[in-house]
């Protein structure tokens, strides 16, 4: 059985819920991705390749920024399933974020992601859920950072983003680390990866400025 | 606090009307069960170009400082959105080179330069400012009962903790400034001191495990205690032991709305300056204790001394201005 999430983000209208399962170990990319470039109006999501998505709030982001773009007539691409992969480009070529976050043929985890709306009551999680089981050839997984945590390509996200490696801490005289304490550095391999969401949200946040 | 009209929030931060009544048509029936109502906004501050709000940001245990620059009557439409945008982007910018770089400043979010906001990662704890504030009330007997300066503070700890703070705030401008930042305001309320993740007071193999109580919050780049993630349950500056802070709490830029990245050893300077004159007005012992501000400084990278000798110059200039002034 899929397990889908019905996400509503904070200051987001009510009528516009978010949809979003994951599935790994899928065999059919080359077909759902054919379906969006025909336009296949059931295949109206935003099929991303989960091994780009560093964590929940990496998509919530681009969720948020492309869903209220929507709301005030600014949509860049075709729709706000197409924007939403958009929105996670930190730049303007949107040909390259369809590439680089979206499914491709080789795509194996994929994150669907539907977005809600007031013309389309009967688009539900229920409706989602039935779709995407009878469409993708796949298991589902939960959709959660644990999840993500063991599917993120993180050398690929920092070749997308443009990030250095864990940079080394640079040596301080001893008695400055006396006065800075162990407080001074950010070093665990979970810290790290909240501030490369810090660093990657502020990114896609400059997009196209 | 000051009230606040809705039209103060930029879309979609106020309620979005409704679509399917915008398009004139029939209303429809909720898709799923309303969630909880979100919590309007808070306002925290509101500044000559800028109101500063309280909310939640992506999820409800996520909070952000949403930065409003709402349009100016006043000017021209077309120039105040030109305006509006350049301001807006400075900050968003300046933000995302230093965290990058790892400077302690907040987190961006969001952003959308046409409605004019800019969602930043919340930063708990007190402005610096604040902080002093509630220090020194606590512990009024101790400083200025005597004459004598901070360094003769009766409670050693104390002393301790303020000098320790303000190696700090030096070791902060001074990482701030070797990325090629200025900040251009750099005042006591644009600093803040946020409590240290619980992991680094506890000694090693005592921290809680992560199911115990403690988790991490995305998009804060910080472990949080559970009290501290939900947005709903207010923060207020009661909820901070002062002294705590002053000791263990790490040091964090904010307000970027007048920063550059084209730095000039006189930038730097007049960044130094407007720090000293602000800490000379919280503390009857700054002008000693600002000295470790500046001793940390100038240890902290290349061009630091030139700096320091260029605040020379500033402060010249600056006494001679209030002598004809
Ligand atoms: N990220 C944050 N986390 C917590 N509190 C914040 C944050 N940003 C701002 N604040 C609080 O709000 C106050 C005002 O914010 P800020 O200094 O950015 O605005 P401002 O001085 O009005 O800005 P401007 O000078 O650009 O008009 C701060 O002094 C601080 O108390
Ligand atoms: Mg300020």
């Amino acid at each position: 059985m899929t397990s889908i999430q019905t996400l509503r983000l904070p200051h987001l209208p009510q009528e516009n819920p978010i949809f979003a399962a994951c599935f790994v170990g899928v065999q059919n990319a080359a077909f759902l991705r054919q379906q969006l470039l025909q336009g296949n109006s059931e295949y109206e999501y935003a099929f991303l390749d989960a091994t780009t998505i560093l964590s929940v709030n990496h998509l919530l982001a681009a969720v948020f920024r492309a869903v209220n773009d929507m709301l005030y007539g600014r949509l860049k691409s075709r729709n706000v399933h197409s924007e939403i992969v958009y929105c996670l480009s930190p730049n303007n070529n949107i040909a390259e974020s369809f590439r680089r976050f979206g499914i491709t043929e080789s795509t194996t985890a994929l994150l669907a992601v539907k977005v809600g709306m007031a013309s389309h009551p009967n688009i539900t999680a229920e409706s989602v859920v039935a779709h995407l089981n009878s469409a993708v050839q796949g298991q589902p997984v939960s959709f959660n950072n644990d999840e993500l945590q063991s599917l993120t390509d993180l050398d690929k996200l920092r070749k997308f983003y443009k990030l250095e490696g864990p940079k080394p801490q640079p040596k301080r005289p001893a008695r400055q680390i006396a006065t800075n304490g162990a407080q001074d550095s950010l070093e665990t391999s979970a810290e790290s990866r909240l501030e490369m969401e810090c660093t990657i949200l502020g990114l896609m946040a400059l997009r196209g400025s | 606090m000051a009230p606040y009209t809705p039209h103060t929030l930029p879309p979609p931060f106020t309620p979005f009307p409704s679509t399917s009544n915008a398009s004139g048509e029939p209303p429809q029936p909720a898709l799923l069960p309303a969630s909880a109502p979100l919590p309007p906004p808070r306002l925290v501050t509101q500044g000559a170009e800028s109101l500063l709000f309280r909310t939640a940001f992506l999820t409800l245990d996520t909070a952000c400082a949403l930065k409003y620059r709402p349009a100016k009557a006043y000017r021209h439409a077309a120039l105040d959105r030109r305006l509006t945008k350049a301001r807006l982007l400075a900050e968003a910018r300046s933000l995302v080179k230093c965290r990058r770089e790892g400077v302690r400043v907040p987190a961006v979010l969001g952003a959308d330069w046409v409605a004019g906001w800019l969602a930043m990662e919340w930063i708990p704890g007190l402005t610096i400012r604040a902080c002093l504030d509630h220090f020194l009330h606590q512990h009024h007997h101790d400083i200025s009962s005597s004459s004598a300066p901070a360094t003769a503070d009766p409670n050693p700890e104390h002393s301790a903790a303020l000098w320790g703070l303000m190696a700090r705030v030096g070791r902060a401008v001074g990482r701030l400034h070797e990325i090629g930042v200025v900040h251009g305001d750099l005042t006591t309320s644009n600093l803040m001191i946020r409590p240290p993740p619980p992991a680094t007071t506890i000694p090693a193999g005592l921290e809680p495990s992560d199911e115990s109580g403690e988790r991490i919050s995305a998009a804060t780049g910080a472990r949080k205690t559970d009290e501290e993630t939900i947005v709903a349950a207010e923060e207020s500056e009661d909820d901070f032991d002062a002294t705590a802070l002053l000791q263990h709490g790490t040091v964090w830029l904010i307000d970027f709305g007048l920063a550059a990245q084209t730095p000039q050893d006189e930038d730097r300077a007049v960044d130094l300056y407007v720090l000293e004159r602000a800490f000379g007005s919280t503390h009857p012992a700054a002008e000693e204790l600002f000295q470790e501000v500046l001793r940390v400084y100038g240890e902290s990278y290349k061009g630091a001394k030139t700096a320091l000798r260029r605040l020379e110059d500033v402060r010249a200039r600056g006494r001679k201005r209030s002598m004809i002034g």
